[in-house]
């Protein structure tokens, strides 16, 4: 039985379960009078024999899933002449895949070793038996349970309690799962890092100047050594950051104080919309953007005033990446904006200032650690942005603050090194989740600073 | 701050004509800030549906096709195994002579070929095999012409299209389009087909699928999860440390870069869980992690706006605190949190960097039918069609753009509508 369909069979027996349960306990209390004299609903008894039913058998079925694989390789493997099965861990794994790819019929039998025609034969074995046992097991277990459900019930069980409970661990299980996806990327990130830092010392990897992923695939190669200086990625991310910043900030922010001070409900109505267009666009769209009209258009302007400039420069990438977070921006100084005291507003415009004076001494400077927060969390946003670059900006690592020349950034490069083939062992495929790792804990910094940031403002006017 | 001479009135009315200025220029400033972002808006739209609108027709040829069996190689049209093997390009070869007359030279005959696309061959196929009576038969059929015929066709007029094609090409195509043997007409394939390294046959069917399938798991995955945490976390949970670091973490993931989930799908989905690569179902997995912060952050809202005296009336008329959250204050917040829920999947449909890295780029021709089989989505298919070099591509690319642009429009309109229609305000 294929696991979709024990799945199936066994939501079906907890169906069963909830209309037997249902039944046995309308059935209880009729010679009672009346469901009144149950402790709960019917309802509820149904809903827990249907959990008796299928919780533990789900819960088998998913144990399953999990071990399954390891178990029956490892049972494969241990049905072998022990002569057969080589020492290195690197061997074993690649006579594990062989026996795997001969069991399930994408390698031919005919060229390989008897012993792994054997092993792959065991193999199709054990699988088959162990998804026989724990169709069959599962399969007890619900009906165990159903039996037990149903059976062991009287007018005074709890049964709306115990839902309930169940119920409660499931919410909180839900509410959890956001701890365990930090968990996961930090432990999947740090993991594949501390490999690539055994290969590639830590402060080669901070300081070095070159970078150039390429290994040689064999040792007397000439020019293709591999270089894990991650310096001209720092830069280059954050050289296109701050032109989007550039762009972004001053842009945003007035349109924020335009909008919010100055401008009538007409023009809100229109201008506000629009603006939200900007934050609805999906960032690849702003990749081909970037890539085939901002570029061109730049290189052409600067071959006018006789400058040389790359077809992949930061400026075009940095430009438009700073288009795409003005709506960021903006909604997020709009909010500290508004949330500036009317008062301190009318007594500056009361004492015969200007209203371009009461925003720029009064307003910006009340508003000065929200506003500081929104540029941080938009910085953090320039940073992780990844289709923008991935189209418009270089591959190549040059260490320049040039906006004209093309740079790379880190997000380019875990793109680069990751699409494609990926050996699990090779510097250049872990070099990615390195560079992850940076990633993770820059942004995390600057989203942690700038909420605090926020919300200690937030705090000083509520 | 008086100066001799002079009080304060004074100072103040010599000063007023300068504030006045700065006013007007701060003013100012805050228009152009304005203006600049609407016109980027603007150009940015207006730059897609220039390049794009092409996409949604093709040039096609009107051609006397006869299924000649000899050039075909085929004897019995109703055998399956010959018509495959059957020589569709020599009918087209014959077809093409036929209207445009003997070519003089090996050069002049590949170029005549060359009107054609490669599909074509496939379209006579199709047609062969669904009616086996067509075998010695002639008929006109109009086939797709090859995308570099398509794009001059297109822009012919306009700006001087500099591809590779030939005069003799352009005074055929001029010809024929005189006698009315060549015209536009909508582009049935650009929907219904899969990827093809030929422009004029790839198509956003396999990819618009793909999407479907990927958001399929990815609504089904997120939407409940993110309901139940914004329950617990609203209703249920103590004031504790485990409640605190629960909400730090799922306000540090709402900005984490999606990139990461990229990463964290690979190490963990891939390489631990052996999900297999390219599937829908894993691209869905990594979309729920990636969006369950904004539905339950949107989730959470929702039930705070439900006021606490329908939770008092329910717990005063004897409900347990479950069915007070169940049967009460759910309801209520639905529509609020299905608008998060559709908020949630349109991020989601334009997400394309955590894809790249769980190998949803392959190119994949077919369109994928089921949750495990490979696929790629609609941004991703975007991405890889912006990379390649064909002139044709630049319009696919706009045209797929279009329509992404035409869901998420739709998905937003929706949201709006149904917290206009169904939200109540208390």
């Amino acid at each position: 039985m294929s696991p979709v369909n024990l799945v199936i069979t066994l939501l079906l027996l907890s169906t069963l379960a909830y209309y037997l349960g249902q039944g046995r306990a309308l059935a209880l209390a009729r010679p009672l009078g009346g469901i009144r004299h149950l402790h709960s609903l019917p309802l509820y008894y149904g809903m827990r024999s249907a959990l008796w039913c299928g919780l533990p058998a789900l819960a088998l079925v998913v144990l399953w899933l999990v071990f399954d694989d390891p178990l029956t390789r490892w049972l494969a493997l241990a049905s072998m002449p022990p002569e057969a099965v080589p020492g290195g861990a690197a061997e074993r794994s690649l006579l594990l895949s062989t026996i795997v790819n001969v069991a399930s019929g994408a390698l031919a039998g005919d060229g390989q070793p008897a012993a792994v025609v054997a092993a792959a034969h065991r193999y199709q074995e054990v699988r088959a038996t162990g998804q026989h046992l724990i169709a069959g097991l599962a399969i007890a277990s619900a009906l165990g349970g159903l039996a037990w459900g149903v059976r062991r019930m009287s007018p005074q069980l709890r049964a709306r309690q115990e839902v309930e409970a169940v119920f409660r661990w499931a919410l909180l299980a839900s509410a959890s799962i956001a701890i365990f996806t930090t968990l996961g990327i930090l432990l999947s990130v740090l993991f594949e890092s501390m490999r690539f830092f055994d290969a590639v010392p830590a402060s080669d990897f901070l300081f070095g100047l070159e970078w150039s992923p390429q290994t040689a695939i064999r040792a007397d190669q000439v020019g293709s050594s591999a270089a894990f200086g991650a310096v001209p990625l720092f830069v280059g991310t954050l050289l296109i950051s701050a032109i989007a910043l550039l762009v972004a900030v001053p842009v945003g922010l007035m349109s924020a104080i335009y909008l919010g001070e100055y401008a009538s409900a007409r023009v809100r109505d229109i201008a506000k919309p629009l603006l939200e267009i900007l934050a609805g666009v999906p960032t690849v769209v702003y990749g081909f953007f970037a890539a085939l009209t901002v570029a061109p258009l730049i290189r052409d302007l600067g071959e006018r005033f006789g400058l040389s400039v790359s077809s992949e420069s930061a400026l075009a990438a940095g430009l438009v990446m700073g288009v795409m977070i003005i709506p960021f921006v903006s909604s997020l100084a709009d909010d500290v904006i508004t949330a500036v005291p009317r008062s301190l507003r009318d007594g500056s415009l009361a004492m015969g200032a200007t209203r371009a004076e009461t925003i720029k001494k009064v307003i910006i400077p009340a508003a000065l650690p929200g506003i500081v927060g929104g540029i941080l969390l938009a910085a953090s946003r320039a940073i992780g942005e990844t289709m923008i670059v991935v189209m418009a900006a270089g591959l190549a690592a040059n260490l320049t603050v040039n906006p004209l020349e093309a740079v790379t950034t880190i997000t380019v490069q875990i793109v680069t090194l990751l699409v494609g083939d990926q050996e699990f062992d090779s510097p250049k495929t872990l070099a990615a989740f390195a560079l992850g790792l940076m990633l993770f804990v820059t942004t995390l910094l600057l989203n942690v600073i700038a909420l605090r940031v926020v919300k200690k403002y937030r705090e000083r006017y509520d | 701050m008086t100066e001799p001479g002079k009080n304060t009135t004074e100072v103040i009315r010599s000063s007023l004509a300068r504030r006045h200025r700065a006013e007007r220029r701060f003013r100012a400033y805050g228009i152009t800030a304005v203006s600049f972002a609407v016109l980027s808006v603007v150009v940015l739209l207006a730059d897609i549906v220039a390049k794009g609108h092409g996409a949604f027709q093709q040039t096609y040829l009107r051609l006397p096709v006869t299924f000649d069996g000899t050039l075909l190689g085929v004897t019995d049209a109703a055998d399956a195994r010959q018509v495959e093997r059957g020589d569709f390009q020599a009918l087209i070869r014959a077809a093409v002579q036929r209207r445009l007359g003997e070519p003089a030279s090996r050069a002049e005959l590949r170029e005549q070929v060359a009107l054609v696309s490669n599909g074509a061959a496939y379209q006579l196929m199709a047609r062969l095999r669904a009616d086996p009576g067509l075998l010695g038969a002639s008929e006109t059929l109009w086939l797709a012409a090859d995308d570099d015929i398509d794009t001059w066709f297109k822009t012919r007029g306009g700006e001087e299209f500099t591809g590779r094609i030939s005069e003799r090409q352009i005074g055929w195509m001029n010809d024929l389009a005189e006698r009315g043997d060549a015209e536009l007409r909508f582009n049935r394939t650009f929907f219904t087909s899969g990827d093809s390294r030929e422009p004029e046959q790839a198509g956003i069917g396999g990819a618009v699928m793909g999407t479907l399938l990927t958001l399929v798991v990815t609504l089904l995955l997120s939407f409940p999860l993110g309901v139940a945490a914004a329950i617990y976390l609203e209703e249920f949970a103590p004031q504790n440390r485990w409640t605190d670091f629960i909400e730090v973490n799922i306000n540090n993931l709402a900005a984490v870069p999606s990139i990461i989930f990229g990463l964290l799908g690979l190490a963990v989905f891939i390489n631990f869980f052996e999900v297999p690569r390219s599937a829908p179902v894993l691209g869905g997995l990594v979309l729920t992690l990636m969006t369950l912060p904004t539905i339950i952050i949107s989730s959470r809202a929702a039930i705070k706006a439900v006021p606490p005296s329908i939770r008092e009336a329910a717990l005063g008329v004897g409900a347990s605190k479950m069915q007070m959250v169940l049967g009460h204050v759910l309801p209520l917040a639905m529509p609020g949190m299905l608008t998060g829920a559709i908020i949630g999947m349109a991020q989601a449909l334009g997400e394309t960097a955590p894809l790249l890295m769980i190998g949803m780029v392959a190119f994949i021709v077919d369109i994928p039918r089921g949750f495990t089989e490979p696929a790629t989505v609609l941004p991703v298919q975007i991405f890889l069609w912006a990379d390649s070099p064909e002139r044709a591509f630049v319009e696919k690319t706009s045209g797929a753009i279009m329509v992404l642009l035409a869901f998420l429009v739709v998905m937003n309109g929706l949201a709006v509508l149904l917290r206009k229609r169904l939200e109540r305000r208390w």
